[in-house]
């Protein structure tokens, strides 16, 4: 075995006093080697980034690296003055970032910033650095690159910021490439140009890759090795193939678990429950101005869309950004004024309704949010968050509170939490807050607009399971948003798939990933990541041995 | 950039119109102005004829047709007080208002801007606790009581530089000192408060990790997208110095625009006052619009049409 490029051993990286928890990191060991990719998982404050960030010597202020050593190329980082450090970075390691949306300077053009590393670390003229930096946007597969040379970031969609990132990461052939979930903020099939992408720069580069996720199917898609992170500390690590079928330790196993199943259990038959909601013919246009030097564009956001749904059913809406089911979305709920086509809510079409005519039936369609932290005021208790819709239509505080304190035991938490500020409660928990929000004015369809996109898939299995679970005890009709192909599958009885507007594929979950018709179906099926990925059966697996501090004998 | 260029300052003249027809109006509002003219004595006779004279007799479109005509080739009429050509006047007193005006944005900026982003990079340091100090004082200290202090100190007691007029450069210190340092807290507080933002912007983290050099990271990709809601800042703080610096005229005696307005009201003097309401005016709209392309050179996203 060649010699490693960076060995981090014995990690400790202490928090702040006052948080949690004392360590972020605690005794980390992990190895990557050339040509190697290193996955880190774990769910959000396992301490995975914490890790990328002080190999980077980019640690926020309030950490510190209280003990152990990361050596670099025979350097210990750790121990490195702060200059050293830095002519490092860039040089023979780089970074990838999570949101290639705000990872570039919007003053300059992203030519000038990939110039930037050549400039910083080099002595090559300016036509040299320039025919570098075309080269680079040519070899991360960007087209047109003397056009993309001279664009700003904000003229570039988020693949294509995401390249540019990954161009300057590559620009001086580092020995050590840090990706911290450089796909999880993109579209999947996005996602699968950029990890076939990392997968090819590691052959051509020869560089070792530390990939940070919390994503089960990209670890399968792209790991050599596995290493499995639990608030600070790594409970698992070993070779991918190892890991990822026969997981040892008991948390690796709860996180594969959580991993939605492409298949699901028959549901029940629905074909005598009554229609609850119908969509047909449903357009809505946007028309955006032009002006002397640029046409006017129509934007068709939606396109005859038709749809039923029953109660008790969940209907799935699946589709890439820009696909238009967001604007169906808004549609629904009469956020957006549709163009033309009907709405019906068990038999009434609220489509053409006035506001005020539309007031009593606004609660008879409720939403939930992705983001479970924008969507509570975090100055109002959760308890007047959630008397607020019924008060509004008339009820009785007293009847109002009542509701409420059952809900919440509905969604699992403490009536207590009623009088509670949103900031106490974590991702999982708010999103369960704004379920229960929702069913406060009992509604008759209930929205989740990518639900639970933002959560931790231990959490998401469970909002998953909450939601089936009241959809079954209250009799509710779901649609379920998503751009996650197994969420999707997991929970919905029937698919509708959306692109540019349009349905262009509809059916049964089995009938839509079994046996998909349209190109573009295809296509997305064949951007999942991990595919090749058989999802062990947990429970076929022998029993965990741990010793007394959790690790594994 | 052309294309928006063309806008701003097509939106510009607009500006520059409506402010010209209410300049104009100013004459009405005050009531009859062959009466004003008169004086309180005047026998009606005299009323009629001044009115003739003047034209107040026209239609008032016809009249500000004239006027701007006369404003736009430099002319705006005569000065009730002094019956001397308006323009003459008031370009005569503008020379020194518009040097004070200049030199203080000057000393504003080159002491709030390395203030604020000293302040940002090392927040809660000793630089940032004497930023902070010093703008609060800014801010509390009334202008005409600076401006004494000063004069006491520095041209009475140590007799370093004149107390006040315009004949030389000298003159100009104190008073730049003064109307500059009033300016300076607001744009120190938003420098440092943009750059605090700015620094903890994922792009910032991406320079870091692309090894750049502190000074890079500060002044080449941190203060080029904090420093522009300051440019937007120094632009007003600038029209206003320009029309505001009555009072820190007043104290070193320079005989500037600020102080020529404050005069003409006591005296009356409509003509006058009409003529550097649309001057200052003028200056604002011209600073406006200076700030928004300057703003669109650093900015790429701001350069939608």
């Amino acid at each position: 075995m060649t010699d490693p490029i960076l060995s981090i051993r014995n990690l400790t990286v202490d928090l702040p006093r006052g948080a949690d928890r004392p360590h972020a990191v605690e005794a980390l060991t992990l190895q990557v080697q050339p040509r190697e990719i290193v996955c880190i998982v774990g769910e959000s404050g396992s301490g995975k980034s914490i890790t990328a960030f002080t190999t980077m010597g980019l640690l926020p202020k309030a950490l510190t690296p209280s003990s152990g050593e990361v050596l670099f190329e025979g350097r210990d980082l750790l121990t490195l003055p702060a200059a050293e450090h830095a002519k490092l970075r860039g040089r023979r390691m780089a970074m990838i970032f999570q949101e290639p949306m705000s990872a570039l300077n919007p003053c300059y053009t992203v030519g000038d910033q990939i110039e930037e590393m050549f400039e910083q670390h080099t002595t090559l003229s300016k036509a040299e650095r320039r025919a570098r930096t075309l080269h680079l946007l040519d070899e991360v597969q960007l087209p047109d690159p003397p056009r993309i040379y001279e664009s700003y970031p904000h003229q570039l969609s988020g693949g294509q910021r995401q390249r540019i990132v990954i161009a300057m990461a590559l620009a001086l052939d580092p020995a050590l490439l840090i990706a911290d979930e450089p796909t999880t903020a993109l579209d999947l099939s996005t996602q699968a140009q950029i990890l076939h992408l990392l997968k090819d720069l590691r052959e051509k580069h020869s560089a070792g890759i530390l990939f940070v996720t919390h994503d089960f199917d990209v670890v399968a898609e792209i790991a050599d090795r596995v290493v499995v992170m639990k608030q600070g500390r790594i409970v698992e690590q070993g070779p991918a193939e190892e890991v990822l079928t026969r997981p040892r330790h008991p948390y690796t196993r709860l996180l594969i678990d959580a991993v939605p199943r492409r298949s699901r259990a028959v549901g029940q038959d629905l074909s005598r429950s009554p229609e609850i909601l119908r969509v047909a013919g449903l357009d809505k246009t946007y028309h955006i101005r032009g002006t002397m030097f640029r046409p006017a564009r129509t934007v068709h956001a939606c396109r005859d869309i038709e749809f039923g749904v029953r109660r008790g059913e969940t209907l799935g809406i699946v589709g890439e950004s820009g696909s238009g089911k967001s604007t169906l979305v808004k549609c629904l709920i009469r956020l957006e004024d549709p163009d033309n086509g009907a709405v019906w809510v068990e038999g009434t079409n609220i489509a053409g309704y006035s506001r005020r005519a539309l007031h009593p039936y606004r609660k008879d369609i409720q939403i939930v949010f992705q983001d479970p932290y924008g969507s509570l005021n975090p100055r109002r208790t959760i308890g007047d968050q959630l008397a607020e819709g019924p008060t509004n239509f008339g009820e009785p505080r007293a009847k109002v509170m009542a509701r409420a304190r059952e809900l919440m035991r509905i969604v699992r938490l403490e009536p207590e939490a009623l009088n509670r500020y949103p900031n106490q409660f974590s991702g999982g928990q708010r999103q369960r807050i704004c379920i229960a929000r929702a069913l406060m004015v009992e509604p008759k369809v209930l929205i989740a607009d990518e639900a639970v996109s933002a959560l931790d898939v231990s959490v998401q299995k469970e909002v998953l399971k909450l939601l089936n679970e009241i959809r079954d005890r209250m009799g509710l009709t779901v649609l379920f948003i998503t751009h996650d192909l197994r969420v999707a599958a997991q929970v919905c009885d029937r698919l509708i798939v959306m692109q540019k507007g349009e349905i262009v594929e509809r059916g049964t979950v089995d009938e839509v990933f079994g046996t998909p018709k349209h190109a573009y179906t295809q296509k997305l099926l064949a951007a999942q990541p991990g595919q090749a990925w058989e999802v062990p059966d947990i429970a076929s697996l022998p029993p965990a041995r741990l010793d007394a501090m959790g690790g594994l004998i | 950039m052309l294309l928006f260029t063309l806008k701003r300052f097509g939106l510009a003249i607009c500006v520059a119109l409506t402010v010209s027809a209410i300049s104009f109006g100013l004459l009405y509002m005050a009531g009859d102005p062959a009466v004003a003219i008169a004086g309180e004595n005047a026998s009606s006779v005299d009323i009629a004829a001044i009115t003739a004279q003047y034209g107040f007799d026209r239609p008032l479109l016809v009249q500000y047709a004239d006027w701007l005509g006369g404003a736009l080739t430099g002319d705006l009429g005569r000065s009730w007080y002094f019956d001397l050509p308006v323009t003459q006047i008031v370009t005569d007193r503008l020379g020194v208002t518009v040097t004070l005006g200049a030199l203080a944005i000057s000393f504003a900026l080159i002491l709030a801007i390395p203030m604020g982003v000293a302040a940002a990079v090392r927040p809660n340091s000793l630089i940032d606790r004497a930023a902070l100090f010093l703008s609060v004082v800014g801010q509390a200290i009334p202008s005409f009581w600076f401006g004494l202090i000063l004069i006491v100190v520095f041209s009475i007691k140590l007799g370093l530089v004149p107390a006040s007029g315009s004949a030389s450069w000298k003159h100009f210190i104190l008073p730049t000192v003064v109307l500059g340092y009033y300016a300076t807290p607001a744009i120190m507080r938003l420098t440092r408060a943009g750059m605090l933002e700015v620094l903890s912007a994922d792009y910032i983290r991406t320079a870091r990790a692309k090894g750049l050099d502190t000074r890079k990271i500060l002044f080449k990709h941190a203060l080029r997208n904090a420093i522009i809601p300051v440019i937007s800042l120094a632009a007003v703080q600038m029209g206003f110095m320009l029309g505001g610096s009555i009072v820190v005229e007043s104290i070193f005696a320079l005989h500037g625009a600020g102080y020529l307005a404050w005069e003409s009201i006591s005296r009356n003097d409509l003509p006058v006052m009409q003529a550097l309401i649309l001057v200052f005016s003028m200056f604002y709209i011209l600073f406006t619009f200076l700030a928004d392309l300057l703003n669109a050179w650093m900015d790429p996203r701001l350069r939608v049409g």
